[in-house]
């Protein structure tokens, strides 16, 4: 079984609201000198197998029809 | 004129549809199921609003990728006319059947408001009973209708006329580039906006704004004031 990774993060120069409410919230908690927040998401998958080049292909095959829209998503993946 | 309206699990504003296109077709919809693999041969497909799959992963995401959005797509590709409203909006984003994204709103709140769009291009399958720049009123109901492209999709949209209406006013609800409330696809038969003119076709609803729309669609002549 090879175990994996996805993190998909907002691009650059996208807008992200909600990033600016943690930064915002951080700040409000006394934690100064947070110059900025941008939120993303983690995927952690399991996959059959022990072909970690396969593994890696699929995952990125995923990750550009499912995982993250690519319009304002980045990727990257890591085989754990 | 047959229209037909696609059912999802979490949609909530179907009956809304089909209470819509029952009225001004003056025939009920057939309904496609989010497994089936056909739609039957119909004038305009109509993918309505609510919270698909739950919005889980990004709003209308699993939506677009289920059976019967393969379907739509391939209807759309013979040319039938679509139009998807607010989460059916977010779905054919999803669905690559139109261009950009659909991100949080700006001020991060669910807005449930009236608002006023004006008509960019009269020129379209979806608009030919409206005015160019006619103001019209209509409700939006949504938290993700925040409408980005990257600057090279969005040069395009705006110079081919695909943007259909804008947020008018200072009534932009949730940050949309450029005010963009709707737009259509390059071949001009599919349709993705987030306001619910649906939700605004009889005296009831306080107005009959939203009818327009789906008189266009249909080849209908406007209704002309009681």
């Amino acid at each position: 079984m090879i175990k994996a990774r996805v993190t998909v993060t907002l691009k650059n120069g996208v807008l992200d609201p909600q990033g600016k409410a943690i930064e915002h919230a951080l700040s409000g908690l006394g934690f100064d000198g947070v110059g900025s927040v941008r939120q993303g998401k983690v995927f952690d998958l399991e996959l059959d197998g022990t072909d970690k080049a396969k593994a890696e292909a699929e995952l990125k095959a995923m990750c550009d029809k499912l995982l993250a829209n690519t319009v304002i998503e980045n990727y990257s993946v890591a085989l754990t | 004129m047959k229209t037909a309206v696609v059912l999802l699990p979490g949609l909530n504003r179907d009956r809304d549809m089909i209470a819509a296109l029952t009225k001004i077709s003056g025939k009920a919809p057939v309904t496609v199921w989010q497994t089936d693999t056909e739609i039957p041969d119909v004038d305009l497909i109509a993918i309505p609003g609510g919270f698909s799959f739950g919005d889980y992963l990004r709003c209308g995401a699993i939506a677009a990728r289920s059976p019967v959005l393969r379907a739509v797509a391939e209807k759309a590709a013979k040319g039938v006319q679509v139009v998807g409203v607010c989460n059916g909006f977010q779905i054919l984003v999803e669905a690559g059947m139109l261009p950009g994204a659909l991100m949080r709103n700006a001020s991060l709140k669910f807005v449930c408001r009236e608002v006023k769009l004006s008509v960019a291009n009269a020129n379209t399958a979806f608009t030919r009973n409206y005015t160019p720049g006619q103001i019209i009123r209509t409700p939006v109901a949504h938290h993700d209708g925040n409408y980005f492209a990257d600057a090279e999709t969005l040069a395009r949209l705006e110079g081919e006329g695909q943007v259909v209406f804008r947020y008018a006013e200072g009534t932009n609800p949730n940050g949309s580039i450029n005010d963009i409330a709707g737009i259509v696809n390059d071949r001009g038969n599919v349709l993705g906006l987030m306001p619910h003119p649906e939700n605004l076709i009889e005296a009831a609803h306080g107005g009959t704004d939203g009818r327009g729309l789906f008189e266009s669609a249909l080849g209908l002549p406007a209704l002309k004031a009681a």
